[in-house]
């Protein structure tokens, strides 16, 4: 290609694409040019001077243009006179690096001297210790003595901490700045810095509180060495004595890859436990990259109070029964005829649990319900964004389109990666009714009153009368991906939404395309893989619980969240509960299942993007609980004779896969291949990237969709475009609307240890103005009152909400599916 | 014709005064360029005047002013009033003393390049210099020197001042330019040179206030009448600052070539107390130190000519050693003295300085060993060429050139 | 409240149309100059402040306070004499200025006096070398040159900011 340059490094030639730093080029054919201060997701700085190389220039005759040749014709080279970092220099044409001379050998030996004159002798008490580049640096080019008098060794703190979750040792720190550079340039979160200069230089943080950043445990995985590590591991353990263990996060649709790193412990009663999670590296999902709720948020599994056996009600109460009678009764139960039934699952289930709970409802005529006030789902499969390389390669000539979501509240990877497609060239329109912090790479920010989201979106379509400059950039780009959420909205909005986001993509005529498509921001793990399962939200929830005959819930908690459902379940005729927890609802139940968590068990989910990945067990099996796939599916053979109990994972995904057009031809070992990533991280060898693990688990696979296949679409319009909101019709009224906060407390960030102190207490935000009508200030504990119960919480001002408005964080402990009209008062 | 190109000052009194500047030919240069001459004109004439940079690299100023690309927008020009390197002191007395030839030079550059904004960045301790700046900038706006439609041209421009606040490094040219922004002064990466991407990422000039100061008289008389003074090579003159020990220490105006004994023993009235001379440092701390013998004295001050001396020019700040100082009593300070400004970016200087320091406090002691004295040198060349920017480069300078140049002054010898 | 945005409001008007409307950060060293002039130190607030002025995280204007050393985030003597120590001064007998100084004052080189007015400080080289010894005083009238000392004149220097002190 055009494009490509071909050069020799030790020897070897190679051809790779302009542009491409030599210790990137090097790692293409295996050689590991040491590094400190670069990382391969970040700019380069040049500043550990660990990468000095020699490197040759072909020279070129200033009048011919062309390579000078010597007597035996290969081109006459022109070494500079100093090394140069590989860290830094790009490849040339015909370019020779050395990085094996003795020269170079030297060079590294000299450089890690120096970084050694500082660095304390601890490695035995290191958690870095065994997958540090530093120390495996020393091994492999150090002197093996030291010239520097030990006396005169600087010492600075070693345990400080830069907030609840990371801790710094400024003794160990390297001055490479991978962390202050990670934190400003990917995480737009500069709240950590260096002070001082020179020897004396060291790490500060100046935020309330310390380390204020979502995407903080990252800087843990690329310190090179032992200076941050987390509140979580620190002292924990050994690398080398962890497992490691194939999982996926399910704290929201973009799907993390993880490897939970676990270990057998005597203080744990000789259980595995797990010690720490780290990202595993999925180029097309989360690069390498997990948020701290992600990292940090995995302790539920340890809850003492996790339901064990099955629970049946007899005279009023909750007893413990085997599973046997449990299953017996759930079936005899549902076997009447004509039964009203209702599943209501959430994304929080697998694939096969989900797959099975619907075949059980079909088998009853019943209504599989999505809990989720979400819209669009079936969209996907239509127009969908298929891009193989998910968001990570997204650049110049895509036109990005976020409406109604806060991404970095409710997919922080996805934020992540919007906002670093800007500064790779992509042009991003923030569409929302209030400020988000995308705002701020944004070519365009359009708001609108809220109850106008679809119109707003319509408005950008080609020759739509007010289209401006948005509709110019939608028109003009190459690929365009609309990504919209729930800010804001229930599900009669989040219909008119995706419909409106699904019409705009349509008329943009770029379908077709996999770098165009619709994306979601679900609230779970699994919200699109019930879709494509053909779970459904419903409107009226309350009315269909209280209708129902019987109800089958799994990983929902309606009663919980809600007092209107709590009553509507009052009026079940019968419920049956998959859980984990004896959640409100559970306690509502005439029979509890005890089922076990995705860490104890394996499984699939579908991410927001449509990308199927698989989770293996991590955890040995609590003797008890069952997955859910197995309880419905034991269930279910029981009320329809079935003569197939479905028994492993695999089968379920296998049977499922068969029934679902887009899923056809998957099975788990298809979801286990993986394909070389680039760039390559290396953790085996020197860490170069970082602690990252390799991922050879499985990327997944991305489902297609028939734009992606240029069949014919059917999508339905949706009705009307404007959104009926309330009137305010009292003074004393305010219209609330619903936003989701990353760190809510759910079940899963309650119980995190760690978290626990980053969780909200329950809040409202008001436009300063509208505070300053109800005489309430910044801080101000006063009531929201929702279906006549009042809520306690702390008043937050922002001037980007429109006045006579509130918006209530969804999962907070105030009940919100969809905007309603509330009192505020003291 | 004046006896002075620089430090007219000491000529016309009250010359800081606008008045006075313009009495005496001020802004002729400025207004000829704006009204006479295309931008390109400018820059071929300070090329033709084979004017190098007075800032230490001694790098051609109008072959720089040419590297700026047409299709990036805004330029930017920057002079560089940073001044820290010891024994440095000349661009403080221009400021105080001829602050608007400065001015107008600058004025000039910025034409040149097409900029319409031009910062002077001080270093902090030069605050009363800068409140001083910032008035000369008033008035010359107030007598159309400065602002919009520059003698009834289209051309505009504002000159601003921004204050440092103590770091060496921030006269490195791209640490200079993030400390403008706002930011730590570390120097940057390079390429991308500051003539593509340097002040807040556009096409930037930055120039010495000597360099500078230069300006009006090439734009004025030609740059074949200011090729009369100094060397073919390095032509013009220049102003060292005469500081050590030295009977008359201060600022000189000499053309390029004159000899350091003309500097020292001319001008500069000998050694006092009657010491000998004994070694010259002619670039301040970051000087390979020459040995002050009578060739060395009678070797024109050029930046060709230095260099065979195995030295550079550099700064042409000339601090005087004589045989009553002791060469490892002098690293000391110098050490000290980089390691106390080193930015703490790149690993060699960063450990490199500070280890040095401690070698060489240990080589003061009475009971230094051999190995110190060789470890120090070692450490010295380990650092050599592996350095992020140039003080790094620059810190092992004098050590190495003590330890080589003179010997006796590190030898262990019991009870010395 | 942001009291610094207040107190400054005109100087951060004209600092702002200094530097171009998205890089107001370049405000930042002239804005703690501001505060370091009044108050003698940088408090955590004022980095709050300022880095709420500008827009740019409070650690990015605490990395700043602690690059450059004539700013001090801690507070100490009301005016510091920094006194240059550096080659060419040290030729012309600065270090032993310093001493005695210092003993004059009764503090150790970086104490600060008694009465809490006075820190004195050693630096590196203030590009006077021809005027050795000499010092430069930090304080509230910005930072002033005191070149060709002598331990007399300095303690009259001293002596003058006392008495001033004492009117205030
Ligand atoms: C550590 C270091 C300190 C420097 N200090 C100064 C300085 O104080 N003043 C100056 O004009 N140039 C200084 N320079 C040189 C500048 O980087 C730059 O070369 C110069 O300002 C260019 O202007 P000129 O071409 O007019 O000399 C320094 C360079 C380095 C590496
Ligand atoms: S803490 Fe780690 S990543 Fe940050 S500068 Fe120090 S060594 Fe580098
Ligand atoms: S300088 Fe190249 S890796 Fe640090």
């Amino acid at each position: 290609m055009a494009n490509d340059v071909t050069l020799t490094i030790d020897g070897t030639q190679l051809t790779v694409p302009a542009g491409t730093l030599i210790v990137d080029a090097a790692r293409e054919i295996g050689i590991d040019i040491p590094v400190f201060c670069y990382h391969p997701k970040m700019e380069p700085v040049g500043m550990c001077r660990m990468c000095l190389v020699e490197v040759g220039r072909p020279v070129i005759d200033r009048t011919s243009g062309q390579p000078v040749v010597d007597d035996a014709g290969n081109p006459s080279l022109q070494f500079g006179p100093k090394l140069e970092t590989a860290c830094t220099t790009p490849v040339s044409q015909g370019m020779v690096v050395i990085g094996m001379s003795d020269k170079v050998k030297g060079a590294r030996n000299d450089v890690l001297e120096f970084l050694l004159t500082s660095h304390p002798l601890d490695c035995p008490i290191c958690d870095k210790g065994g997958e540090c580049p530093l120390q495996n640096l020393t091994m492999g080019f150090g002197k093996g003595t030291s010239r520097f008098d030990f006396d005169d060794k600087k010492h600075n703190d070693k345990h400080v901490p830069l907030g609840d979750l990371i801790y710094l040792d400024r003794e160990r720190c390297i001055q490479c700045g991978r962390c202050v550079r990670f934190q400003k340039d990917i995480a737009d979160d500069p709240v950590i810095g260096f002070y001082q200069r020179g020897r004396n230089m060291e790490i500060i943080t100046n935020s309330e509180p310390g380390f204020d950043s979502i995407f903080s445990g990252n800087t843990s995985d690329i310190c090179p060495v032992g200076a941050l590590t987390t509140a979580d591991f620190r002292f924990g353990a050994r690398p080398w004595e962890l497992k490691s263990a194939t999982s996926i996060c399910n704290h929201c649709p973009v799907g993390c890859n993880l490897t939970y790193n676990t270990r057998r412990e005597a203080k744990s009663g000789g259980k595995i436990v797990i010690k720490r999670a780290m990202p595993r590296q999925n180029e097309a999902v989360n690069e390498i990259w997990l948020c701290d709720k992600g990292r940090f948020g995995y302790h539920f599994t340890e809850s003492a109070e996790r339901l064990l056996t099955p629970l049946i009600r007899q005279d009023g109460e909750l007893v413990p029964s085997s599973w046997e009678d449990a299953i017996d009764l759930a079936a005899w139960k549902l076997r009447p005829h004509g039964l009203n039934f209702v599943a209501l699952a959430n994304g929080r289930l697998s694939n096969e649990d989900l797959y099975t709970l619907k075949e059980l409802s079909d088998n009853l005529h019943g209504n599989a319900c999505l809990y989720s006030s979400m819209a669009g789902g079936d969209l996907a499969a239509q127009v969908g964004f298929t891009s193989p390389d998910g968001l990570s390669k997204i650049g110049k000539g895509t036109t990005i389109l976020v409406a109604a979501a806060d991404l970095h509240e409710e997919a922080p990877i996805w934020w992540l990666q919007v906002k670093n497609a800007v500064k790779r060239g992509a042009k991003l329109i923030v569409l929302n009714a209030r400020a988000t912090r995308l705002d701020k790479f944004a070519a365009a920010i359009i708001r609108y009153r809220y109850g106008r989201e679809a119109d707003s979106i319509l408005s950008l379509i080609k020759g739509a009368e007010n289209a401006g400059e948005s509709g110019r950039m939608i028109a003009e780009a190459d690929d365009l991906l609309v990504i919209y959420g729930s800010d804001g909205l229930g599900l009669s909005g989040s219909k008119q939404v995706s419909s409106a986001c699904a019409e705009l993509l349509v008329k943009s005529g770029k379908l077709g395309r996999p770098g165009t498509g619709l994306l979601a921001v679900w609230q779970h793990a699994n919200d699109q893989g019930a879709w494509d399962i053909g779970f459904r939200p419903v409107e009226d929830m309350g009315k269909v619980i209280a209708a129902a005959d019987g109800i089958y819930i799994a990983g929902a908690d309606p009663a919980g969240d809600n007092p209107v459902y709590a009553a509507a379940l009052k009026a079940a005729r019968f419920i049956i509960v998959q859980e984990q927890f004896l959640t409100a609802t559970a306690e509502l139940a005439d029979i509890v299942f005890p089922v076990q968590t995705i860490i104890e068990r394996d499984g699939t989910y579908t991410n927001g993007m449509r990308r199927v990945q698989r989770f293996m067990p991590v955890l040995e099996k609590p003797s008890g609980p069952r997955p859910d796939y197995l309880v419905t599916a034991q269930v279910r053979q029981r009320v329809v004779h079935s003569n197939l109990e479905s028994v492993s994972a695999s089968q379920g995904f296998m049977i499922m896969a068969a029934h679902l057009k887009d899923y056809q031809g998957l099975t788990y070992a298809k979801l286990m291949e993986t394909i070389p990533q680039h760039p390559i991280m290396g953790r085996s060898d020197l860490y170069y990237g970082g602690t990252a693990y390799d991922n050879r688990q499985g990327l997944g696979v991305q489902l297609s969709n028939a734009a992606a296949r240029h069949e014919q679409l059917r999508l339905v319009e949706a009705d009307t475009m404007e959104n009926e909101l309330p009137d305010l019709e009292h003074m004393e009224e305010l219209l609330a609307v619903p936003v989701r906060v990353l760190y809510d407390s759910g079940t899963i960030t309650k119980s995190s240890r760690l978290l626990e102190k980053r969780i909200h207490t329950p809040f409202i935000c008001l436009h300063p103005k509208t505070a300053e009508q109800k005489e309430m200030a910044s801080g101000d504990r006063v009531m929201i009152q929702v279906n006549k119960t009042d809520y306690l919480v702390t008043v937050k001002l922002d001037d980007s909400v429109p006045t006579l408005h509130v918006l209530v964080p969804n999962s907070l402990g105030i009940p919100m599916e969809k905007p309603i009209l509330v009192k505020v008062h003291r | 014709m004046s006896k002075y190109l620089l430090l007219r000052h000491l000529e016309v009194p009250d010359l800081h005064n606008i008045k006075v500047y313009v009495k005496h030919g001020g802004f002729a240069g400025l207004k000829k360029a704006v009204t006479r001459l295309q931008p390109a004109q400018v820059i071929e004439e300070v090329k033709a005047s084979g004017l190098r940079g007075r800032g230490g690299a001694g790098f051609p100023t109008g072959l720089k002013w040419s590297f700026l690309p047409n299709n990036l927008w805004p330029h930017y020009v920057v002079a560089n009033a940073d001044e820290s390197e010891p024994g440095t002191f000349k661009d403080r007395e221009l400021l105080e003393r001829n602050p608007f030839q400065f001015l107008e030079g600058l004025a000039i550059a910025s034409f040149a390049v097409k900029a319409h904004d031009a910062y002077v960045y001080l270093r902090g301790e030069f605050w009363q210099q800068a409140v001083f700046l910032d008035n000369c900038i008033v008035e010359m706006q107030k007598a159309g020197y400065l602002g919009d439609k520059l003698f009834g041209t289209p051309y505009s421009l504002r000159i601003h001042t921004h204050l440092g606040a103590g770091a060496y490094i921030c006269g490195e040219e791209t640490a200079l330019l993030e400390s403008i922004e706002g930011k730590i002064g570390q120097p940057r990466l390079r390429p991308p040179f500051p003539a593509v991407e340097g002040l807040y990422s556009k096409p930037t000039v930055i120039n010495n206030v000597e360099t500078l100061a230069n300006l009006p008289f090439i734009i004025e008389n030609g740059a074949s009448k200011f090729c009369e003074y100094g060397t073919v090579k390095s032509p013009g003159v220049k102003i060292f600052s005469l500081s050590g020990r030295v009977n008359k220490p201060g600022n000189y105006e000499l053309p390029l070539g004159a000899t350091f004994r003309e500097l020292i023993f001319g001008l500069g009235g000998g050694i006092p107390n009657g010491h000998k001379i004994k070694a010259i440092m002619q670039a301040g701390a970051s000087s390979s130190i020459i040995l002050a013998d009578d060739k060395a004295l009678d070797t024109p001050m050029d930046y060709e000519s230095v260099a065979a001396l195995g030295a550079q020019l550099g700064s042409a700040s000339v601090i005087v050693i004589d045989d009553s100082v002791s060469l490892d009593w002098l690293i000391n300070k110098t050490v000290h003295f980089f390691k106390h400004e080193s930015c703490g970016k790149c690993t060699p200087c960063r450990e490199g300085t500070y280890w040095m320091s401690h070698l060489t406090e240990k080589v003061l002691q009475k009971d230094r060993s051999a190995e110190d004295v060789q470890l120090l040198n070692t450490v010295a060349r380990q650092m050599q060429n592996k350095c992020l920017c140039a003080l790094g480069e620059f810190s092992i300078m004098a050590v190495m050139t003590a330890i080589e140049r003179f010997p006796e002054d590190f030898t262990v010898t019991n009870g010395r | 409240m942001n009291q610094t945005a207040i107190k400054y409001a005109r100087e951060i008007e004209a600092l702002f149309a200094k530097y171009p409307e998205e890089h107001r950060q370049s405000a930042v060293m002239p804005l703690l100059h501001l505060v370091h002039q009044d108050n003698s130190f940088i408090s955590k607030h004022a980095i709050n402040d300022i880095a709420e002025i500008v827009g740019i995280s409070t650690t990015e204007v605490a990395s700043v306070v602690g690059f450059y050393t004539l700013y001090h985030d801690h507070p100490e003597g009301k005016y510091r004499f920094q006194i240059c120590t550096d080659l060419s001064c040290a030729l012309q007998g600065a270090d032993e200025f310093l001493r005695a100084l210092c003993a004059a004052l009764e503090i150790d080189p970086g104490g600060t006096t008694k009465d809490g007015l006075i820190t004195v400080e050693e630096v590196m080289c203030l590009a006077a070398c021809d005027k050795g010894p000499l010092f430069q005083v930090q304080g509230k009238d910005g930072i002033s040159y005191h070149e060709r000392q002598t331990v007399e004149s300095a303690m009259q220097t001293v002596q003058e900011l006392r008495e001033q002190e004492k009117h205030e």
